[in-house]
């Protein structure tokens, strides 16, 4: 019944996916699993509970830290949002000198090892820009955030360049033909049609800001912890089911974002199709 | 058509200005001052002068830290091997899979892509510890036969094995994306002549299929090796002191030896090292658009 | 050459994708040595057939037989037959030579014998001394070549064709007919074709099958296809048809009677027909069948025939002057619309006719092909 292309069909190659699939999820189960187990040991399994989870909204500290970690992740992808619309804008319409270099260096925040830039941001809030850290919240997770939106904005940049790749420059040409100016163009013609690639580039800001941990670690001071800098610091010290119930909570929340993304997404080819 | 600036100079300066000033001050800034660092020296804790000296550089190259270096190198380069050998039975899986099923994988692939790297690095070492789920697992069997001595957990953490494993289990993602598109690139007809002249499938998949998607293959090993080699969070928590990559040297000059400089400069090696792996990947792809 | 003893077996062929029936219970023969094609319309499933033919597809039901031998569950690269691709399918990475030896170097055959193999089936389909050429550096009709070559150089007891002349511009899809035919003659291997060119495989195929929505409708030697349809979608593919629907009032051993609707005299057939009267038939009349005469008070008569006797009358309502033929459209008195063509055997010929002119349609009555269905 099936062909010779249908690998798909044949058992050495399900044997492997099977493989590489539990290689890729059996960890990510057991930490969900171990994260309900009414025990200390994250081997063996003693009932269902959820007390690491009440222990986790008691600890002030990793509440705190996860409430820097939205705020930060919300401001890097507004600034993101704007400076990655801005330069994929620049990019699409304009030819001028050095726009090549410019090109290549939009993509280098990208391309450079976190580590990299986690070092170089230490320096710069150290010796170059030192940030103030009695500023009132949340104004002293500045620093954070300027180094998110500086990586994050070239990822936006890419994905709103692509969108607008497959603008109908005619459309433009017509609002302007009937009395649009540059503005009205821009809001009633340009906004709407990018908006799909301005819903990707946010989702993916935001959640770049909420994974990072190397650069975080390097910008962040003892009153501006984020989550995952909160969770590496118990991973440190010790493992414990909290730990597994606070992944379990960041895991939620990453693909509740994926599947709004691609929900979001679906409907978008949904209104194209109709 | 492109406008020249002058065309629209409002436009332009509302659009340039935002992302070029951003990029020149808060991203070539903090990496042009340790560049400058890398060429100082320390005089105090807080104190770096600027002697454009290269004794940073050489020090970087001393047997000491080009071994780590070169560990790095060899850590990122397993890893990519690994992860292809793993990767590519994959890719054509979805390659060749109907739609429904094709959705089904890719998404399958990117989902622990889209999971944070700090807590997929976490399930693996409560898998690999010494009193995790594997040692617990073999300790079970291993007690169900009587007469043998008692159980020695698997050292499978801490060492430079469980570095490779985590570097594999965060990569292939990496790997699996590029080639899947390389291979869906790729004419069928291709392959079914192939088969039609008489090849088997691993002779087709040797003398076919590997060298016309060897641009994206190439593609695939250079994006998965440059975060391997940049890697630290991995070779931090599921390493040992003796399976420590580029990475985590970096990090300890700036946060517990306080050698800035020194810091800057093993940083930037790594960047260059990062810049030619690239550069590979460009003059690959070059030669491939030129015929 | 011995062509007659069937070398391919289709038995009871089907092919399903979901719900969709894309091969529906075919039962086919073709014999050794002949050039078969399969035609019909795009989606009619003979795309299928052959792939199915050639392994890259499994029949859902029913069997298919190469000399004698159950051929369903073999994978290609085990069967003895060979394929062209339509957009040939050379290997961009190797050199002409490696593409045409590719086969025979997965065989496991040693070098010497390869290199004179491939010189051999390169010399055959004429690229002589191209063989360090990159396909790149091929026109397509050459790479054309090269995919014949690298299919004939393994010599497969059968040599499939799939849209062979599609791909190539018109002037080198004739001189390609041609030397298709030759080289077919010259290696003396059964060649399967498929096309949706009933040119193509009127002038290739010693036989053809006609396909139509995965059924097989017709299997024949061309001038039958052409001259004796067994069906309406038959006669109507293959070539332009008038089609008149009438019911049987005449049925002799010998001859027969029909009346058309709008002609006001029954249509005469100079052979019976197998049907009870009042069965409704359909008669194929092609349009350089029927003749044009000048108007008269009296009815032309065609050879021995009465006068009157199939002839209609009509006015020109569109000429269309193709060159070597004229094709004249006649719409008789009840609105009915019957085509004719006419050579142009002299230079002046295509001014005998004009627009609006009122003539006589005649023909003979062999000339229309009678269908049931």
């Amino acid at each position: 019944m099936t062909g010779p292309l249908d690998y798909l069909a044949r058992w050495p190659l399900r044997l492997w996916l099977a493989m590489v699939g539990a290689f890729l999820y059996l960890p990510l189960l057991a930490l969900v699993v171990f994260s309900f187990n009414d025990s200390k040991r994250i081997t063996v399994w003693r009932g269902f509970s959820l007390r690491w989870y009440a222990e986790l909204f008691d600890d002030g500290e990793l509440v705190a830290a996860f409430g820097n970690s939205l705020v930060i992740a919300a401001a890097s992808t507004i600034i993101s949002l704007i400076l990655g619309t801005a330069a994929a804008l620049l990019l699409w319409r304009f030819r001028f000198a050095g726009k090549a270099a410019l090109e290549a260096l939009l993509g280098l925040p990208i391309v450079v090892p976190e580590i990299c830039l986690g070092v170089a941001f230490l320096v710069f809030f150290t010796a170059i820009l030192p940030w103030p850290t009695e500023l009132p919240w949340p104004a002293n997770l500045g620093a954070i955030i300027i180094a998110h939106a500086t990586f994050s904005f070239s990822f936006v940049a890419l994905v709103v360049r692509a969108r607008l790749a497959s603008f109908d420059g005619a459309l433009a040409e017509a609002a302007r033909d009937l009395g649009a100016g540059e503005w009205l163009i821009f809001r009633d013609i340009m906004v709407p049609h990018m908006v799909p690639g301005l819903v990707a580039g946010a989702l993916l800001a935001f959640t770049l800001s909420l994974d990072d941990f190397v650069i975080t670690f390097f910008t962040s001071g003892p009153d501006t912890i984020t989550f995952p800098i909160k969770v590496y610091s118990m991973v440190r010290f010790s493992v414990t089911p909290a730990v597994n119930a606070a992944s379990t909570l960041l895991i939620l929340l990453t693909a509740g974002l994926t599947a709004l993304a691609l929900w979001l997404q679906g409907a978008d080819i949904a209104k194209q199709a109709a | 058509m492109l406008q020249r600036p002058f065309q629209a100079p409002g436009v332009f300066a509302a659009v340039g200005l935002p992302p070029v000033v951003w990029l020149f001050a808060l991203f070539l800034a903090p990496l042009a001052v340790i560049w400058t660092y890398s060429f100082g020296e320390n005089r105090t804790l807080v104190d770096i002068a600027i002697t454009g000296s290269w004794g940073n550089y050489a020090r970087a190259l001393k047997p000491l830290y080009l071994a780590i270096l070169l560990k790095s190198m060899g850590f990122a380069a397993l890893t990519t091997l690994l992860c292809f050998i793993l990767g590519l039975p994959v890719a054509l899986a979805i390659t060749f899979a109907r739609p429904r099923a094709k959705l089904l994988l890719l998404v399958a692939i990117m989902l622990p892509f889209w999971t944070n790297l700090l807590i997929r690095t976490y399930a693996l070492m409560a898998i690999l510890r010494t009193e995790g789920l594997i040692n617990a697992g073999l300790g079970a069997l291993w007690g169900l036969v009587p007469g043998l001595p008692p159980f020695e957990p698997l050292p499978l953490i801490n060492n430079n094995f469980a570095v490779v494993v985590g570097l594999v289990y965060v990569h292939l993602p990496f790997m699996v994306l590029p080639l899947y598109a390389a291979l869906d690139r790729l004419d069928r007809s291709l392959i079914e002549a192939s088969l039609d002249l008489g090849a088997g499938h691993l002779a087709t998949l040797w003398r076919v299929v590997v060298p016309l998607a060897l641009p994206g293959i190439v593609s695939g090993i250079i994006i998965t090796f440059i975060p391997a080699l940049g890697a630290y969070l991995t070779p931090d928590l599921l390493g040992g002191t003796n399976s420590q990559m580029i990475a985590n040297v970096i990090e300890r000059q700036f946060r517990s030896a306080n050698d800035w400089p020194f810091g800057a400069a093993l940083s930037f090696l790594l960047m260059y090292l990062t810049f030619a792996a690239l550069m590979v990947k460009a003059i690959i792809s070059r030669r491939e658009a030129a015929r | 050459m011995t062509k007659g003893l069937p070398i391919i077996r289709f038995e009871g062929v089907t092919k399903c994708y979901g719900k969709v029936v894309a091969v529906d219970d075919v039962n086919l023969e073709v014999r050794e040595g002949e050039f078969f094609a399969l035609l019909g319309p795009s989606g009619c499933g003979k795309t299928t057939l052959l792939r199915m033919l050639a392994g890259f597809e499994v029949p859902s039901e029913g069997r298919i037989l190469i000399d004698g031998e159950d051929v369903t569950n073999v994978p290609p690269n085990k069967r003895p037959v060979n394929m062209v691709f339509q957009n040939y399918a050379v290997f961009p990475h190797m050199s002409v030579a490696d593409n045409v030896g590719y086969g025979l170097k997965v065989d496991g055959m040693a070098g010497a014998e390869r290199a004179r193999r491939v010189e051999e089936a390169l010399a055959l389909v004429k690229l002589d001394g191209l063989g360090s050429r990159r396909p790149d550096q091929l026109s397509g009709g050459q790479r054309q070549r090269v995919a014949l070559a690298r299919a004939l150089v393994k010599r497969p007891r059968v040599l499939l064709l799939d849209e062979p002349l599609s791909a190539l511009d018109a002037k080198l899809r004739e001189a390609m007919r041609t030397e298709l035919c030759q080289l077919q003659a010259q290696v003396g291997i059964t060649f399967v074709m498929v096309t949706h060119d009933q040119d193509e495989a009127l002038a290739l195929a010693d036989r053809c099958a006609v396909m139509n929505r995965g059924l097989l409708q017709q299997v024949a030697s061309p001038s039958d296809l052409y001259e004796f349809p067994a069906s309406r979608f038959v006669a109507d593919f293959i070539g332009s048809v008038n089609m008149l629907e009438g019911r049987l009032v005449v049925d002799e051993p010998a001859s027969a009677e029909v009346a058309v609707a709008g002609i006001d005299q029954p249509l005469f057939l100079d052979h019976g027909v197998t049907g009870a009267a009042g069965t409704t038939l359909w008669l194929a009349l092609r349009p350089e069948k029927i003749e044009l005469h000048k108007w008269a008070e009296a009815p032309p008569a065609l050879g021995d025939a009465p006068a009157g006797r199939n002839a209609v009358a009509g006015t020109i309502t569109h000429v269309a002057y193709l060159g070597s033929e004229s094709l004249y459209e006649v719409t008789l008195p009840d609105g009915q619309k019957l085509k004719a063509l006419r050579s142009n055997l002299t230079r002046w010929d295509q001014e005998d006719f004009a627009l609006g002119e009122q003539v006589w349609l005649a023909w003979h009555a062999c000339s229309p092909a009678v269908l049931l269905s």
